[in-house]
């Protein structure tokens, strides 16, 4: 326990990373929201020109119960553990994608986290389609722009259609297959959602 | 195994390592504000602001400074707060979080899109 601060002193804490360009000035963040297990550090780890790397943030009671009925009153700690990798865009930007926990203390530390972010993709295991409604209740309440992916390991037992209705899903919302293992597929995935973010802002910059 | 290092984690040394402060201004630094060293670390600083300082000769975004670190993001936060008001640190913010606009203008995931088509 008390060798760990002495551990820093030497030198720095091991770099399993490939150092961003002294240009880099821009950080940008796509958050992949979905249940245990369904497949966000995969997805990250497909992507991420660095080993996905985990961290976590803490809060306390005092914070705990602002986005909430008020029900914790005792002095407590929530603690969101998130993965996330990164992408170099170009000399000047690099994107940071966060794999995040659907649960639903995670959505206390959303605003301190994830504030600025461009979009989400809720990754969808079909076997357990209801752990994904919470999510996409909570990004459409905190006006967060998204699409859905599933993840597919095998054959999917259902359509799209049939998802798509499974979830509630409005039509604007784009619904698209992946497998997260796959460098291509999730590289798709997040081309898609960011399509799906330029046609919403171009729409925005020419609407009246 | 970093999950595990933090969750076993000491209160004594995060109580420790931020002098006892809890909070650090929480708009001053984004998770993915990227830190550049103004300065090496000189002798006789704590062990943690030197560590940093080292790490951020390359710009590394305040995530990965607490995940190499093994500590919580609002205490790498306190760390960093000390470093730039001492100078030590530059801190280059996300321009999305300047604007604070639902969406981001249109050339910007321009850029985005061709930067992940090449990957």
């Amino acid at each position: 326990m008390d060798s760990r601060s002495s551990e820093v002193t030497d030198q720095a804490p091991p770099r399993s990373r490939a150092p961003l360009a002294n240009t880099v000035n821009d950080a940008l963040k796509i958050v992949i929201v979905g249940g245990f297990g369904v497949g966000k550090t995969t997805m990250v780890r497909a992507v991420s020109e660095i080993r996905p790397l985990s961290t976590e943030e803490t809060m306390t009671g005092a914070g705990i119960g602002i986005d909430d009925t008020g029900s914790v009153r005792e002095k407590s700690t929530t603690t969101v553990a998130f993965d996330f990798g990164r992408i170099s865009l170009n000399e000047r930007m690099v994107l940071y994608l966060f794999g995040a926990p659907g649960q639903e203390r995670f959505w206390f530390l959303w605003d301190r986290l994830f504030a600025g972010t461009l979009g989400a993709v809720v990754l969808v295991d079909t076997r357990r389609v209801a752990d994904s409604w919470y999510a996409i209740d909570r990004l459409e309440h905190h006006g967060m722009p998204f699409i859905v992916a599933r993840n597919n390991f095998g054959e999917p037992e259902h359509t799209l259609p049939q998802l798509r209705e499974a979830l509630s899903l409005s039509d604007d919302v784009p619904l698209v297959d992946c497998d997260a293992r796959h460098r291509a597929s999730s590289k798709s995935v997040l081309i898609a959602l960011v399509n799906h973010l330029y046609a919403l802002s171009t729409a925005r910059e020419t609407s009246p | 195994m970093i999950r595990e290092a933090i969750d076993g984690e000491n209160p004594d040394r995060l109580y420790t390592v931020t002098g006892g402060r809890s909070r650090a201004d929480e708009n001053a630094f984004d998770l993915v504000t990227l830190i550049v060293s103004e300065s090496d670390p000189a002798p006789g600083m704590q062990s943690e602001h030197a560590a940093i300082l080292r790490m951020c000769r390359t710009p590394v975004a305040v995530v990965e400074l607490a995940a190499e670190l093994k500590l919580p993001v609002s205490v790498v936060k306190i760390l960093l707060c000390d470093l730039l008001d001492t100078g030590r640190i530059a801190a280059r913010h996300p321009s999305a979080s300047v604007v604070r606009t639902p969406l981001p203008h249109p050339e910007i995931l321009k850029q985005v899109l061709v930067g992940l088509k090449k990957l």
